[in-house]
């Protein structure tokens, strides 16, 4: 593989190609987002598509709010809402080669690569049909055929298996990236500069997508990082960076699909912060009253919807109206409403079913190579 | 049949792996040019190449959770860590990742990986090199476990590992790297993992152990044998997870008194499972409590003087197992 005896050449460094700080992106006032090919290629039909996309994930996270309020999700909750356009920006601009992996804030990606909101909805309520069988919950959905790994619970845990994605990539000549999400509190976890190192180090075509929604939990940014814009720290790994508005689904689209010509022309990693904001809790279980003014959120929500000014652009250039877009939506709440209905239907897992999935062995066991004893609970042992 | 070292044993069923699956990668710190910290992997890279055999930085977080991303994508890495005790900065990416993705995907994502390296005391390494994490790694559903005690189990039983379509967990000891024994040569000799192996044949007394401390066992039943006409039993589990059960409660049921090894430390080690299990299934056919010998409950120590009484060595395995007869 290149780049296992590569010596760092720190001579070259690039310019960052954008000095923004991440609280106030710069405005780039060169760059039309608009104008990129990747944005003049898009049809009509397929605006409207992404138009609906974020509608649809914002009106599943909506239902499954009310379904935890009703008792029928437990744990926790992680809601994207405010965030849409970056995963459905992002997931729009990827070939079939291409693969996301992303932390515990889930639904959106998940929903944005194609999962349907009956099996999501479904693995909130804890039900057997749903996308992890139940086993995985809010923070591990997976969908494998849809180039999806997951849902991963640990802040920052999923950035060395984004690497290692994109290494099995490079490794097998297909020419894909990994996009590897991670929130901006997952920049202070250790394992994602031992992957920077590696990532810039062995060329691997990841692309670390940080979703500066302004908080670690709820630990302002001002209060959790040391400098900025955080993606200047790929700077010191000689890794290309940016920021990005994440309310302007055509700049989302720019900047991954920028990064993703690097990845594909000779495996360069990048690390993309896109400033966005969510509009709850950090989990349902936050009050959300002690770190942040209600008065933030509202401004935020009247100017920099994402799902609004999007809506309000597709109505300037003429492609909908005001009555399409309601039917979007109401189609979207329809949707949301039926995997809701879906999910109370659906059976819980039986218990026996409990110890299914664990091993590869135990579920094949016409395959099985080993002998002895895999599990040690007497009532339910093998 | 010829005889080789543990270490060399380790190195053909890498290089015959390797060779057999274009998906199995060798890759940790020193793997490649310095031909691994104690030569497990030497000629490797001369033989098959840096895209096979990886030189990582020392980054045990970043490259195991590499392996476990590639693991998913359908690659075999092997991750060697130059000390089991190294795999705690790692923690994250074994535990909850190698071992939980399965599960919590409802059985969608395989992660056909191993880890493997030493994990033994009696080295003179102080507290932070001597680490034994079979109980914590076999404490994890998701995670197979094995120790191999001679330079054929070596051999078979991490070639067994690399074709294993789950997490294994490869647990070495450096004091071993030098053991010599027969190894068959065929390509296709693979010891399944889960078959525990009577190491001696005995009717007085059980001694169950598993890694080095199989070897400490033998040397006892030989004592015992020549100076005590005490004729012992030992069996080597070879696997802590799976776990032959059977093979366990057929020597106790033979003997009736049992003697357990191991160099883990003893509380939650993973002798505390085997004495439960044990008097779980075996309780009436007992003649004596069960006794244990383990590493002294204190930090690894670093003094040899110190560390040679700490780890279970001859005499004390011996007096203890004076002890039930």
């Amino acid at each position: 593989m290149e780049g296992i005896y590569h010596d760092a050449d720190l001579s070259e460094a690039p310019e960052p190609s954008s000095v923004a700080t991440s609280a106030d992106p710069s405005p780039h006032v060169n760059q039309n987002y608009i104008n990129h090919p990747i944005n003049l290629e898009l049809e009509a039909e397929e605006k409207i598509r992404l138009y609906s996309q974020m509608l649809r994930i914002r009106r599943f996270e909506e239902r499954s709010l009310r379904a935890y309020q009703q008792g029928h999700i437990g744990g926790f909750l992680h809601l994207y809402i405010g965030q849409e356009a970056v995963a459905v920006g992002a997931v729009s601009v990827m070939s079939e080669d291409d693969h996301v992996i992303t932390a515990y804030r889930d639904h959106g990606h998940a929903i944005a690569v194609g999962m349907d909101m009956d099996e999501c909805m479904a693995e909130l309520f804890g039900k057997r049909t749903g996308c992890s069988k139940g086993k995985g919950g809010s923070m591990h959905f997976f969908a494998p055929d849809k180039n999806f790994w997951g849902g991963h619970g640990i802040v920052g845990g999923q950035t060395p298996l984004g690497l290692g994605i994109a290494y099995a990539l490079k490794n097998k000549g297909v020419r894909g990236a990994c996009l590897c999400f991670m929130g901006d509190g997952a920049t202070n976890q250790g394992p994602f500069y031992e992957s920077l190192n590696l990532a810039s180090l062995w060329k691997l075509p990841v692309i670390y997508i940080i979703e500066n929604n302004g908080y670690s939990m709820g630990t302002a940014e001002s209060r959790h990082s040391a400098g900025e814009p955080l993606a200047r720290r790929g700077d010191c790994f000689d890794v290309n960076w940016s920021v990005h508005h994440g309310h302007d689904l055509y700049e989302v689209r720019a900047a991954i699909e920028d990064a993703l010509a690097r990845a594909r022309t000779d495996c360069s990693p990048s690390v993309l912060e896109i400033v966005t904001y969510r509009y709850r809790g950090h989990s349902v279980a936050d009050p959300d009253q002690t770190y942040r003014s209600k008065e933030e959120i509202e401004e935020y929500k009247k100017n920099k919807d994402p799902i609004n000014l999007f809506r309000d652009k597709l109505l300037s250039e003429g492609l909908m109206t005001e009555e399409d877009s309601k039917a979007l939506d109401q189609s979207a709440k329809d949707e949301a409403e039926a995997s809701a209905e879906f999910a109370i239907a659906s059976p819980f897992p039986e218990t026996s079913e409990l110890m299914d999935d664990v091993y590869w062995e135990t579920d094949n066991p016409e395959h099985k190579t080993s002998s002895g004893k895999l599990f040690f609970e007497s009532s339910l042992s093998d | 049949m010829p005889e080789i070292t543990y270490r060399e044993a380790l190195n053909q069923a890498l290089a015959e792996e390797i060779a057999r699956d274009p998906n199995v990668v060798l890759m940790g710190e020193e793997v490649a040019q310095f031909k691994g910290s104690y030569k497990v992997s030497e000629g490797l890279l001369e033989k098959f190449g840096p895209s096979k055999i990886i030189d990582t930085p020392i980054s045990e977080a970043a490259f195991s959770g590499l392996a476990v991303g590639a693991a998913m994508m359908g690659m075999r890495p092997v991750v060697e860590f130059m000390f089991w005790s190294f795999c705690y900065v790692a923690f994250d990416q074994i535990f909850n990742n190698a071992a939980n993705v399965r599960y919590m995907s409802g059985g969608l994502i395989n992660v056909p990986i191993v880890f493997r390296g030493p994990a033994n005391g009696g080295t003179n390494v102080g507290a932070t090199h001597s680490h034994t994490p079979e109980n914590f790694a076999a404490n994890t559903p998701g995670l197979k476990v094995i120790c191999p005690s001679t330079p054929a189990d070596a051999k078979g039983m991490l070639k067994a590992a690399i074709r294993d379509n789950d997490p294994v967990c490869v647990m070495e000891n450096t004091i071993l790297y030098n053991l010599k024994g027969d190894v068959p040569e065929e390509d296709d000799f693979v010891i399944p993992l889960g078959k525990a192996r009577i190491a001696c044949e005995g009717s007085d007394l059980s001694i169950i152990a598993h890694g080095r401390s199989v070897q400490v066992a033998l040397q006892v039943a030989e004592t015992l044998s020549e100076k005590h006409n005490v004729s012992v039993e030992v069996l080597d589990l070879r696997s802590i997870r799976p776990l032959d059960l059977d093979a366990i409660l057929q020597t106790v049921r033979k003997t009736n008194r049992v003697l357990l090894v191991e160099e883990n430390k003893p509380f939650c080690g993973v002798d505390a499972q085997i004495a439960y299990l044990i008097q779980e299934h075996a309780f009436d056919d007992l003649d004596a409590p069960i006794k244990r010998v383990s590493a002294i409950d204190v930090p690894q120590a670093y003094s040899k003087a110190l560390e040679n009484f700490q780890i279970p060595n001859h005499d004390r395995v011996l007096a203890k197992a004076m002890e039930l007869i």
